[in-house]
């Protein structure tokens, strides 16, 4: 590849540092949220802690940081994006502020959703982050309709939609992606692929080849990557998101990766082998980064220093999160509904 | 002035509203073609397929493409043909458009019409005729609504279109043929109900198809010296506490009756309210809890007749133990 002066093509050194930013930014949120929720769910009998500062289920991306970063990387503000109930990696990769995220996952009136929502509901509408969803696959037919609507409206917007190997098994699935295609719509579906569905491995409850041959049998363009190696995940997105933009219709990623934590954050996942988990550790798709940046020269001390920023970012995000307020017990009547505001019984 | 039908109405008023805000939209099933009830007649050819959108039967995401449609700046009109075939788009009006705007902190407005037809619709059975309103009433974020009459139902749906929020409504499939007058003055708002006949010993609310049974009930109650007084309640979420609670403290008694089945259905809902605000005897009629049958004796079964209506009417005013020390 030349050297390019296109500030849409930055050189590749520079272009693989704001990935590996990014997943390093992801990893250290994911990493903060895991500490703080600790004791924060009931689990097995046991009641919840309530000193814990991010309450109830929490689902982790770690692991999964290099889909996110990548795909993200080929949207624009103005694009839109639907995640699933682990939504973070998409959420900050997308442009959201990680104090106001940090705030939400605490609670607190300051974050994203005014506290009303945590992680799995997690959203920022002001980056064009529709919304992070409780429901597996629901998220499809959102982003289908706001695909749609930017078709009539004739808007340039686009929208990546994000679901689980899980998702490809519930209806809105084939119902999303043959509305899609029937009307032409600018999406990107990317199938984040982690294996598992909650705690059962996927493989052994989906009939036939899986994600991408599902696509295929609707007319759907579908490239499988390793959904660990960012920059193979970059190319390809920048690939399907170009054919999108030229009015190609819909397509469709599906991304290799692999959960390193359980489905929740107290799930300690014991359902699967160790060695399972250790080839995993192996690929992980910071350490794919770190290797491909090391090749191209880039000295170990500017990672540590990418490293020490994410986490002092989201060190100073807790801190922020800490100390912010909660919202007042008006806003459970706030947001609701305008026609009959006040009739609450 | 000239008489148009129920489905007429609800046309003129999507028409109407298409005309003038170029962000409404339909979408469903068949739609293009006129809908299955010639609810949509003409719209396909005046505002196009763009605007007019023929769907496959997909019904999860007929609702939930109109959320995404709603969340980026359209206003959707969703046709489900019936209810029954909307309890397979149950997660996205329930978890995703009546959830939204609360769950992500007010970021979002869902501003969608879900057209929900409801009753019994005769010969139809068990899976094209239920009247599932109390459901949608349970769930915060919606509006509910339930036109009884051609005038409401151009109004209400124009009323449910400029709506802000996301709006069950909830026409009744034998209605769609009944005529009446739609006035040019728009006066019907969403939450405010209306009195169908006006009345002293009892109040009587309703709504939907059965306003007009109870309207004909209380003529016959009149004929009897029983003076009826029916609200068509329109709206069932907000529904019109003020004026059920200032009716039913003038007549003193209240019986709610609706084509739904009985138990667990909105009746119950109001006249707990009235017990609770007012003290006042109450009572609900509605439909035994069986699924609507096919052979007419069966159906009939789940019909609420004039006849019936005005049987229990009078029961209930005979053995008011307050009218039995005045006799």
């Amino acid at each position: 590849m030349p050297a390019s002066t296109s500030p849409a093509t930055p050189a590749p050194i520079e272009h693989l540092l704001g990935l590996y930013r990014m997943m390093a930014r992801v990893r250290a949120f994911e990493n903060a949220a895991e500490e703080t929720s600790r004791g924060g769910v009931a689990v097995f009998g046991s009641t919840a802690d309530t000193v814990a500062l991010v309450r109830g289920p929490l689902h982790l991306s770690t692991g999964q940081e290099a889909v996110a970063a990548g795909v993200c990387a080929n949207l624009a503000r103005s694009d839109y994006l639907t995640s699933t109930h682990r939504g973070h990696g998409h959420t900050l990769a997308k442009g959201a502020d990680a104090t106001m995220m940090m705030c939400e996952l605490f609670g607190r009136a300051s974050g994203t959703n005014q506290g009303k929502g945590g992680s799995m509901h997690i959203a920022d509408f002001s980056v064009g982050m529709l919304g992070a969803n409780g429901v597996v696959a629901a998220g499809i037919p959102i982003a289908v309709g706001a695909a749609h609507s930017a078709k009539i409206r004739g808007s340039n917007s686009i929208v990546a939609c994000f679901f689980g190997d899980g998702a490809i098994n519930r209806g809105p699935f084939l119902e999303g992606l043959n509305w899609a295609k029937i009307f032409d719509l600018p999406v990107l579906f990317v199938c984040e692929d982690n294996r598992y569905s909650a705690t059962t491995a996927t493989d052994a409850m989906t009939a036939g080849a899986g994600a991408a041959v599902r696509a295929r049998s609707m007319d759907i363009a579908a490239e499988t990557v390793d959904g660990n190696d960012v920059l193979a995940v970059d190319r390809v997105a920048r690939e399907l998101v170009a054919r999108i933009r030229a009015g190609g219709g819909p397509q469709f990623l599906h991304a290799l990766t692999y959960r390193l934590k359980g489905h929740v954050s107290v799930d300690p996942a014991t359902y699967r082998e160790q060695s399972e988990v250790d080839g995993a550790l192996a690929s992980d798709p910071l350490k794919i980064a770190a290797q491909q940046l090391a090749a191209l020269g880039v000295a170990a001390g500017r990672l540590a220093g990418i490293d020490a920023e994410a986490h002092a970012e989201i060190e100073a995000a807790l801190a922020v999160a800490r100390g912010a307020p909660w919202p007042q017990v008006d806003a459970a009547y706030t947001d609701v509904q305008d026609t009959g505001r006040g009739q609450w019984h | 002035m000239a008489l148009i039908s129920y489905a007429q109405a609800a046309c003129q008023a999507l028409a109407e509203a298409m005309r003038s805000d170029p962000r409404v939209i339909a979408l469903g099933e068949d739609v293009g073609h006129g809908g299955i009830f010639g609810q949509y007649r003409g719209l396909r050819q005046e505002f196009g397929a763009a605007r007019i959108i023929d769907t496959p039967i997909s019904e999860a995401t007929i609702m939930g493409a109109a959320v995404g449609m709603a969340l980026t700046g359209l206003r959707p009109v969703v046709e489900m043909r019936v209810v029954d075939f909307a309890l397979c788009a149950i997660d996205e009006i329930v978890n995703q458009a009546a959830k939204n705007r609360y769950m992500f902190g007010g970021q979002g407005r869902v501003p969608l019409v879900a057209r929900l037809p409801i009753g019994i619709w005769s010969g139809s059975a068990a899976q094209h005729s239920q009247s599932l309103e109390a459901w949608f009433a349970h769930i915060p974020g919606l509006v509910v609504v339930a036109p009884a009459t051609p005038a409401d139902n151009c109004e209400l749906l124009e009323a449910a279109i400029a709506c802000d929020d996301p709006v069950i409504y909830m026409e009744h499939k034998e209605l769609w043929g009944l005529k009446g007058e739609v006035p040019a003055q728009r006066t019907a708002t969403l939450g405010t109900a209306r009195i169908a006949c006006p009345g002293a010993d009892l109040t009587l609310v309703t709504w939907s198809k059965l306003v007009h049974t109870a309207v004909e009930a209380a003529a016959q109650a009149a004929r009897q010296g029983i003076s009826v007084e029916v609200i068509d309640l329109r709206t069932l979420w907000p529904w019109d506490r003020d004026m059920v609670l200032a009716s039913a403290a003038r007549t003193g008694r209240l019986l709610v009756a609706h084509e739904a089945v009985q138990a667990a259905g909105f009746g119950a809902e109001i006249a707990a309210t009235v017990a609770e605000e007012l003290g006042i005897p109450v009572k609900r009629v509605g439909a035994p809890r069986v699924p609507v049958g096919y052979a007419r004796t069966l159906e009939d079964v789940a019909r609420l007749s004039a006849e019936e209506l005005l049987q229990e009417l009078k029961r209930f005013v005979e053995r008011d133990p307050r009218r039995q020390t005045q006799a």
